[in-house]
Protein backbone atom coordinates (compact mmCIF):
# COMPACT_ATOMS: atom_id res chain seq x y z
CA UNK A 1 0.00 0.00 0.00
CA UNK A 2 2.95 2.01 0.77
CA UNK A 3 4.35 1.64 -2.79
CA UNK A 4 1.44 2.31 -4.23
CA UNK A 5 1.03 5.12 -2.64
CA UNK A 6 4.54 6.65 -3.01
CA UNK A 7 4.00 5.65 -6.78
CA UNK A 8 0.44 7.75 -7.10
CA UNK A 9 2.03 11.14 -5.48
CA UNK A 10 4.47 11.34 -7.85
CA UNK A 11 2.16 10.76 -10.78
CA UNK A 12 -0.17 13.58 -9.00
CA UNK A 13 3.00 16.03 -8.95
CA UNK A 14 4.27 14.82 -12.39
CA UNK A 15 0.45 14.93 -14.06
CA UNK A 16 -0.10 18.38 -12.26
CA UNK A 17 3.06 20.06 -13.20
CA UNK A 18 3.11 19.08 -16.77
CA UNK A 19 -0.65 20.70 -17.22
CA UNK A 20 0.11 24.12 -15.55
CA UNK A 21 3.17 23.80 -18.19
CA UNK A 22 1.59 22.88 -20.65
CA UNK A 23 -1.37 25.92 -20.02
CA UNK A 24 1.64 28.43 -19.14
CA UNK A 25 4.08 27.76 -22.00
CA UNK A 26 4.22 30.23 -25.01
CA UNK A 27 5.37 28.07 -27.50
CA UNK A 28 3.38 26.06 -28.94
CA UNK A 29 5.79 22.78 -29.67
CA UNK A 30 6.46 22.94 -25.96
CA UNK A 31 3.09 23.09 -24.79
CA UNK A 32 2.57 19.66 -26.74
CA UNK A 33 5.53 18.15 -25.14
CA UNK A 34 4.18 18.65 -21.67
CA UNK A 35 1.10 17.43 -23.06
CA UNK A 36 2.98 13.92 -23.49
CA UNK A 37 3.89 14.27 -20.43
CA UNK A 38 0.87 14.90 -18.99
CA UNK A 39 -1.03 12.27 -20.78
CA UNK A 40 1.88 9.78 -20.01
CA UNK A 41 1.24 10.55 -16.55
CA UNK A 42 -2.55 9.66 -17.00
CA UNK A 43 -1.57 6.35 -18.39
CA UNK A 44 0.22 5.41 -15.74
CA UNK A 45 -2.32 6.60 -13.41
CA UNK A 46 -5.23 4.41 -15.66
CA UNK A 47 -2.47 1.57 -14.82
CA UNK A 48 -2.87 2.12 -10.90
CA UNK A 49 -6.58 2.17 -11.44
CA UNK A 50 -6.79 -1.20 -12.56
CA UNK A 51 -6.75 -0.66 -16.30
CA UNK A 52 -3.56 -1.97 -18.12
CA UNK A 53 -5.22 -1.99 -21.72
CA UNK A 54 -6.78 1.45 -21.40
CA UNK A 55 -3.09 2.47 -20.04
CA UNK A 56 -1.52 0.79 -23.33
CA UNK A 57 -4.37 2.80 -25.86
CA UNK A 58 -3.95 5.91 -23.89
CA UNK A 59 0.11 5.45 -24.22
CA UNK A 60 -0.39 4.64 -28.07
CA UNK A 61 -3.33 6.74 -29.14
CA UNK A 62 -3.38 9.80 -27.05
CA UNK A 63 0.03 10.59 -26.61
CA UNK A 64 1.62 8.30 -29.48
CA UNK A 65 -0.88 9.26 -32.53
CA UNK A 66 -2.51 12.31 -31.71
CA UNK A 67 0.33 14.27 -30.22
CA UNK A 68 1.92 13.71 -33.50
CA UNK A 69 -0.21 14.81 -35.31
CA UNK A 70 -0.82 18.13 -33.01
CA UNK A 71 3.29 18.27 -33.81
CA UNK A 72 3.12 18.11 -37.54
CA UNK A 73 0.23 20.47 -38.29
CA UNK A 74 2.08 22.76 -35.83
CA UNK A 75 5.22 22.28 -37.72
CA UNK A 76 3.48 22.73 -40.96
CA UNK A 77 2.49 25.81 -39.93
CA UNK A 78 4.34 28.59 -39.51
CA UNK A 79 2.92 29.64 -35.81
CA UNK A 80 4.59 32.97 -34.31
CA UNK A 81 6.13 32.62 -31.57
CA UNK A 82 4.62 35.12 -29.51
CA UNK A 83 1.27 33.20 -29.88
CA UNK A 84 0.78 34.20 -26.83
CA UNK A 85 -1.86 35.19 -24.00
CA UNK A 86 -4.65 37.57 -23.86
CA UNK A 87 -2.68 39.94 -21.74
CA UNK A 88 -5.83 42.60 -20.96
CA UNK A 89 -6.17 43.02 -17.33
CA UNK A 90 -10.22 42.78 -17.41
CA UNK A 91 -9.93 39.00 -19.85
CA UNK A 92 -7.58 37.48 -17.34
CA UNK A 93 -9.80 38.61 -14.56
CA UNK A 94 -12.87 37.16 -16.53
CA UNK A 95 -10.91 34.01 -16.55
CA UNK A 96 -9.62 33.62 -13.28
CA UNK A 97 -13.43 33.98 -12.42
CA UNK A 98 -14.82 31.18 -14.54
CA UNK A 99 -11.86 29.07 -13.20
CA UNK A 100 -12.20 30.05 -9.87
CA UNK A 101 -16.07 29.29 -10.11
CA UNK A 102 -15.97 25.52 -11.76
CA UNK A 103 -12.82 24.81 -9.28
CA UNK A 104 -14.83 25.89 -6.13
CA UNK A 105 -18.10 24.37 -7.23
CA UNK A 106 -16.40 21.40 -8.32
CA UNK A 107 -14.73 21.10 -4.59
CA UNK A 108 -18.25 21.58 -2.63
CA UNK A 109 -20.08 18.85 -4.32
CA UNK A 110 -17.05 16.67 -3.18
CA UNK A 111 -17.45 17.98 0.08
CA UNK A 112 -20.58 18.55 0.82
CA UNK A 113 -21.17 14.62 0.03
CA UNK A 114 -20.19 12.82 3.12
CA UNK A 115 -20.55 9.62 1.55
CA UNK A 116 -17.91 10.11 -1.12
CA UNK A 117 -14.49 9.00 1.30
CA UNK A 118 -14.75 5.19 -0.20
CA UNK A 119 -11.88 2.92 0.33
CA UNK A 120 -10.20 1.85 -2.53
CA UNK A 121 -11.34 -1.93 -3.62
CA UNK A 122 -8.99 -4.54 -5.11
CA UNK A 123 -9.61 -4.79 -8.89
CA UNK A 124 -7.88 -5.19 -12.41
CA UNK A 125 -8.80 -6.08 -15.34
CA UNK A 126 -6.93 -7.86 -17.85
CA UNK A 127 -6.59 -7.21 -21.57
CA UNK A 128 -9.16 -10.18 -21.92
CA UNK A 129 -11.40 -9.36 -19.87
CA UNK A 130 -11.91 -6.24 -21.38
CA UNK A 131 -12.11 -7.04 -24.62
CA UNK A 132 -14.51 -9.90 -24.13
CA UNK A 133 -16.83 -7.95 -22.22
CA UNK A 134 -16.92 -4.94 -24.88
CA UNK A 135 -17.29 -7.46 -27.90
CA UNK A 136 -20.20 -9.57 -25.61
CA UNK A 137 -22.38 -6.68 -24.57
CA UNK A 138 -21.30 -3.33 -25.96
CA UNK A 139 -20.64 -4.13 -29.52
CA UNK A 140 -23.10 -1.65 -31.20
CA UNK A 141 -21.49 0.73 -28.99
CA UNK A 142 -18.31 0.15 -30.44
CA UNK A 143 -19.60 0.37 -33.69
CA UNK A 144 -20.89 3.30 -33.63
CA UNK A 145 -17.83 4.42 -32.21
CA UNK A 146 -15.71 3.45 -35.23
CA UNK A 147 -18.62 4.39 -37.52
CA UNK A 148 -18.03 8.32 -36.35
CA UNK A 149 -14.33 7.61 -37.03
CA UNK A 150 -14.83 6.72 -40.81
CA UNK A 151 -16.86 9.76 -40.98
CA UNK A 152 -14.27 11.76 -39.32
CA UNK A 153 -11.90 9.88 -41.50
CA UNK A 154 -14.00 11.32 -44.53
CA UNK A 155 -14.68 14.67 -43.14
CA UNK A 156 -11.35 15.31 -42.77
CA UNK A 157 -10.42 13.89 -46.52
CA UNK A 158 -13.51 16.37 -47.56
CA UNK A 159 -12.27 19.32 -46.41
CA UNK A 160 -8.48 19.28 -47.15
CA UNK A 161 -9.70 17.92 -50.49
CA UNK A 162 -12.26 21.35 -51.44
CA UNK A 163 -10.12 23.63 -50.28
CA UNK A 164 -6.90 22.68 -52.64
CA UNK A 165 -9.22 22.73 -55.66
CA UNK A 166 -10.80 26.21 -54.66
CA UNK A 167 -6.86 27.02 -54.41
CA UNK A 168 -6.12 25.30 -57.75
CA UNK A 169 -8.38 27.20 -59.65
CA UNK A 170 -7.98 29.94 -57.76
CA UNK A 171 -11.41 30.91 -56.50
CA UNK A 172 -10.48 32.49 -53.20
CA UNK A 173 -6.82 34.69 -52.36
CA UNK B 1 -7.17 9.04 7.02
CA UNK B 2 -4.88 11.55 5.57
CA UNK B 3 -1.68 9.46 4.96
CA UNK B 4 -3.35 7.15 2.37
CA UNK B 5 -4.82 9.90 -0.01
CA UNK B 6 -4.36 7.61 -3.03
CA UNK B 7 -7.11 5.02 -1.57
CA UNK B 8 -9.55 8.12 -1.35
CA UNK B 9 -12.14 8.55 -3.89
CA UNK B 10 -11.84 12.50 -3.47
CA UNK B 11 -8.26 12.80 -4.44
CA UNK B 12 -8.54 11.16 -8.09
CA UNK B 13 -12.12 13.01 -8.65
CA UNK B 14 -9.81 16.79 -7.42
CA UNK B 15 -6.78 15.55 -9.91
CA UNK B 16 -9.69 15.26 -13.18
CA UNK B 17 -11.35 18.97 -12.06
CA UNK B 18 -7.49 20.15 -11.87
CA UNK B 19 -7.43 18.86 -15.53
CA UNK B 20 -10.46 20.09 -16.27
CA UNK B 21 -10.13 23.61 -15.03
CA UNK B 22 -6.53 24.04 -16.46
CA UNK B 23 -8.23 23.36 -20.00
CA UNK B 24 -10.77 25.67 -19.71
CA UNK B 25 -8.31 28.18 -18.57
CA UNK B 26 -5.91 27.54 -21.36
CA UNK B 27 -9.13 27.70 -24.15
CA UNK B 28 -10.20 30.98 -22.69
CA UNK B 29 -6.58 32.55 -22.63
CA UNK B 30 -4.81 30.72 -25.87
CA UNK B 31 -5.23 33.25 -28.51
CA UNK B 32 -4.50 30.34 -31.67
CA UNK B 33 -6.62 28.01 -32.60
CA UNK B 34 -4.43 25.14 -31.89
CA UNK B 35 -3.58 26.27 -28.46
CA UNK B 36 -7.41 25.98 -27.92
CA UNK B 37 -7.50 22.33 -29.15
CA UNK B 38 -4.63 21.16 -27.24
CA UNK B 39 -6.74 22.82 -24.09
CA UNK B 40 -9.78 20.84 -25.34
CA UNK B 41 -7.63 17.79 -24.92
CA UNK B 42 -6.60 18.52 -21.44
CA UNK B 43 -10.89 18.62 -21.04
CA UNK B 44 -11.55 15.67 -22.66
CA UNK B 45 -8.28 13.84 -20.10
CA UNK B 46 -9.86 15.04 -16.99
CA UNK B 47 -13.15 13.42 -18.00
CA UNK B 48 -11.60 10.00 -18.75
CA UNK B 49 -9.92 9.90 -15.44
CA UNK B 50 -13.12 11.06 -13.51
CA UNK B 51 -14.69 7.94 -15.60
CA UNK B 52 -11.63 5.91 -14.71
CA UNK B 53 -11.84 7.04 -11.13
CA UNK B 54 -15.89 6.78 -10.33
CA UNK B 55 -15.19 3.09 -12.25
CA UNK B 56 -12.89 1.84 -9.69
CA UNK B 57 -14.71 2.85 -6.25
CA UNK B 58 -18.47 3.01 -7.36
CA UNK B 59 -18.97 0.67 -10.22
CA UNK B 60 -20.15 -2.80 -9.26
CA UNK B 61 -18.00 -4.65 -12.31
CA UNK B 62 -15.06 -2.76 -12.92
CA UNK B 63 -15.54 -3.14 -16.39
CA UNK B 64 -18.22 -0.83 -17.38
CA UNK B 65 -16.61 2.12 -16.81
CA UNK B 66 -13.76 1.62 -18.56
CA UNK B 67 -15.40 1.55 -21.98
CA UNK B 68 -16.50 5.03 -21.53
CA UNK B 69 -12.86 6.47 -21.50
CA UNK B 70 -12.58 4.10 -24.13
CA UNK B 71 -15.11 5.77 -26.07
CA UNK B 72 -13.97 9.35 -25.19
CA UNK B 73 -10.62 8.34 -26.74
CA UNK B 74 -11.98 7.26 -29.79
CA UNK B 75 -14.27 10.77 -30.03
CA UNK B 76 -11.01 12.84 -29.22
CA UNK B 77 -9.29 10.90 -31.93
CA UNK B 78 -12.48 11.93 -34.57
CA UNK B 79 -12.43 15.38 -33.15
CA UNK B 80 -8.69 16.04 -33.29
CA UNK B 81 -8.77 14.68 -36.76
CA UNK B 82 -11.82 17.03 -37.95
CA UNK B 83 -10.53 19.95 -35.67
CA UNK B 84 -6.74 20.04 -37.09
CA UNK B 85 -8.43 19.78 -40.96
CA UNK B 86 -10.63 22.70 -40.06
CA UNK B 87 -7.90 24.20 -38.49
CA UNK B 88 -5.52 23.53 -42.40
CA UNK B 89 -8.86 24.89 -44.50
CA UNK B 90 -8.70 27.97 -42.48
CA UNK B 91 -5.11 28.38 -42.63
CA UNK B 92 -5.36 28.16 -46.74
CA UNK B 93 -7.99 31.02 -46.83
CA UNK B 94 -7.06 33.28 -44.13
CA UNK B 95 -2.68 32.59 -43.47
CA UNK B 96 -3.28 32.45 -40.11
CA UNK B 97 -4.97 30.33 -37.18
CA UNK B 98 -5.23 33.72 -35.00
CA UNK B 99 -8.72 33.81 -33.44
CA UNK B 100 -8.85 37.67 -33.63
CA UNK B 101 -8.06 37.67 -36.68
CA UNK B 102 -11.02 35.50 -38.32
CA UNK B 103 -14.08 37.59 -36.49
CA UNK B 104 -14.87 38.77 -40.14
CA UNK B 105 -17.34 36.27 -42.15
CA UNK B 106 -16.56 36.32 -46.44
CA UNK B 107 -18.99 34.84 -48.46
Amino acid sequence: MTLYSGFFYLLAVIITVATALTITSRNLVYAVIYLVISFLGTALLFYLLGAPMLAALEAIIYAGAIMVLFLMIIMLIQVDEQEGVVSLLNQCFFVIAVIGTTFSLVMLLLYANPGSFLPLQAGMVTPRQFGAFIFQRYWLAVEVVSFLLLVALVGALFLSRSQSKEATYGVKR
Amino acid sequence: MMLFLSSQLNTYLIIGAFLFACGIYGLLQHRSLIGMLISGELVLSGASVNMMAFNRFLAPDPTVGQIFTLFIMGIAAAEAAIALSIIIAVYRNYKTIDAEDLQDLQG
